[in-house]
């Protein structure tokens, strides 16, 4: 039986009069990778905040992992949130920490990690986005690419079970992206990981996807797999796979 | 008119208001709500675990030891320049070996603690409501948030608790390094041992000199921590909002402190 492990019914979310959100549902079964598209400014990055909490919707439901994030209070709600993996697009890394300290933040309130298997984690982390020699400098040391990485390294030193990646490959070039994209895949394949991938690059989405969703002017105006929609009658939907 | 006819007496009133004050006074008790729930938050979080411990070191350090050459300085020119001021108009009443009393007087009770509280709301006050605001603006606070860790406690708590707990050290050292300021600034026209010098300061310095002083001290340090905070916490606009954040901080904690002062200066002379 599939289970769902992201419920997203009715969403909503106004700026003032800017309406970003009008009617957003979407359903994400466990192990599946879900890319989002959408024009800059259409509201992709408001929809992972919403789901993550950081960004209060109007209106609507949110669901994940069996709990709805509106009834939670802050201590079950970073109960979920440790479950849970976000990229930032920025990486927003945190600058008075060193790569080190970045990455074993996330983890400093696991009473049952050693700071030897802190430490493991973190050369793991290091390793998996192929950065194993920049433990000890700091965010303003590193180029923009690198600081991506690092973020996305922070993001999956928890082994979270639900990740959100906002644009993971942008500012990154076609090898890097590309191995990155192969990350992401890697990593679902490996712990079964339910993933939301905001993305603008063909490559990545080509690679990671199992279903795509294209939003405009606040609501999901096409869902398919890659293929179907890359080879969609309408010429909009297609002009996001040139 | 018939609309004009339906309109209210109360309508008319506000309506020859101009937006500006409406807007000014809904803006000041929106902040004034959102600053009291966001000091309140702090008294909450305080008492739960877990305790940033290291992270408030790190922060006393910080902003302890790192302002100490400013207010070192500060207080050294403070007692000096106090001391050349005051004894003219001492001499003219003869009263010249008032001097030292008079001068340690003025310090502990109130230069000392109002001036190096002044340059703590500008190094400090300005340097944590920078430094918040730019990891808001670049998402390091949300990305602290989404991880399941508590920013608030981490960046507020620590660096409220390090600011409150610094400033009354500070200040204990800037009177110090000020009275010493004042004993040169005797002796640049006349001769005064230090051992006399201090002896006639204490003589003269009571309970309710030092004490209510004291106290003050840790006040201000709190509300320069917690408006650095809160401003840096809630800063928006991008990159610009730093500077404004900084810029704010410093303003409202200064203000804060005469107005601490102010309402201390009235509860102390209940008592003398
Ligand atoms: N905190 C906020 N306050 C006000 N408006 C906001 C806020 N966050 C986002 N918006 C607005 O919401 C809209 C959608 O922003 P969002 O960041 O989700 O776009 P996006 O789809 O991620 O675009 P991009 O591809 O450029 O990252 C924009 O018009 C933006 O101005
Ligand atoms: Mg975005």
């Amino acid at each position: 039986m599939d289970t769902n492990v992201i419920t997203i019914e009715h969403l909503k979310k106004s700026f003032g009069k800017n309406q970003v959100l009008k009617d957003i549902n979407l359903n994400i079964v466990k192990g599946e990778n879900l890319v989002v598209c959408g024009k800059s400014g259409s509201g992709k990055s408001v929809l992972i905040k919403c789901l993550v909490g950081l960004i209060e919707p109007d209106g609507g439901k949110v669901v994940l992992l069996g709990k709805d994030i509106d009834g939670l209070d802050s201590t079950a709600l970073n109960e979920l949130r440790k479950k849970v993996g976000f990229l930032f697009q920025s990486a927003a890394l945190y600058d008075s920490m060193n790569v080190r300290e970045n990455l074993s933040f996330p983890l400093r309130d696991l009473k049952s990690k050693s700071p030897e298997d802190i430490e493991a984690l973190v050369v793991e982390a290091l390793a998996n986005v192929g950065l194993e020699d920049v433990a000890e400098k700091m965010p303003s040391e590193l180029s923009g690419g690198q600081r991506k990485r690092i973020g996305l390294a922070r993001t999956l030193i928890l082994k979270p079970e639900i990740i959100l990646y906002d644009e993971p490959t942008t500012g990154l070039d076609p090898i890097t992206s590309k191995e990155i994209s192969q990350l992401i895949l890697d990593i679902q394949k490996k712990y079964n990981t339910t993933s939301i991938i905001i993305t603008h690059d063909v490559e990545c989405m080509r690679i990671t996807s199992n279903r795509m969703i294209i939003i405009k002017d606040g609501v999901s105006v096409a869902e398919g797999t890659f293929d179907e929609l890359s080879a969609s009658d309408d010429e909009w939907v297609r002009s996001f796979f040139q | 008119m018939p609309d004009e006819m339906k309109s209210t007496a109360t309508d008319k009133v506000t309506a020859r208001i101009p937006a500006v004050y409406t807007n000014a006074l809904t803006g000041f008790f929106e902040a004034a709500t959102s600053g009291s729930l966001f000091t309140i938050r702090f008294f909450k979080e305080i008492v739960k675990p877990r305790y940033e411990f290291s992270e408030f070191l790190k922060q006393s350090y910080l902003i302890g030891y790192k302002s100490f050459p400013l207010v070192a300085i500060t207080g050294f020119i403070m007692g000096l320049v106090l001391t050349i001021q005051s004894r003219p108009t001492l001499v003219q009443f003869g009263a010249e070996s008032w001097l030292p009393a008079m001068v340690a007087i003025s310090i502990i009770r109130e230069i000392g603690p109002v001036i190096t509280a002044l340059i703590f709301a500008g190094k400090v006050g300005s340097g944590i409501g920078a430094e918040l605001a730019s990891m808001k603006v670049t998402e390091q606070i949300d990305a602290m948030e989404v991880s399941g860790n508590n920013p608030y406690k981490y960046l507020v708590v620590t660096r409220v608790m390090a600011a409150t707990l610094m400033l009354p050290v500070l200040v204990t050292i800037a009177d110090a390094i000020a009275l010493y300021g004042a004993y040169v600034g005797v002796n640049l026209q006349g001769n005064v041992s230090f051992h006399l010098f201090f002896l006639q300061v204490f003589e003269k310095l009571e309970f309710l000199d030092v004490f209510p002083a004291l106290i003050k001290t840790f006040f201000f340090g709190f509300s320069v921590g917690i408006i650095g905070c809160y401003k840096g916490y809630n800063a928006t606009k991008g990159t610009e909002g730093v500077g404004e954040s900084a810029n704010s901080a410093v303003v409202f904690a200064s203000l804060a402190v005469f107005i601490i002062d102010m309402v201390a200066v009235q509860i102390t002379s209940l008592f003398i």
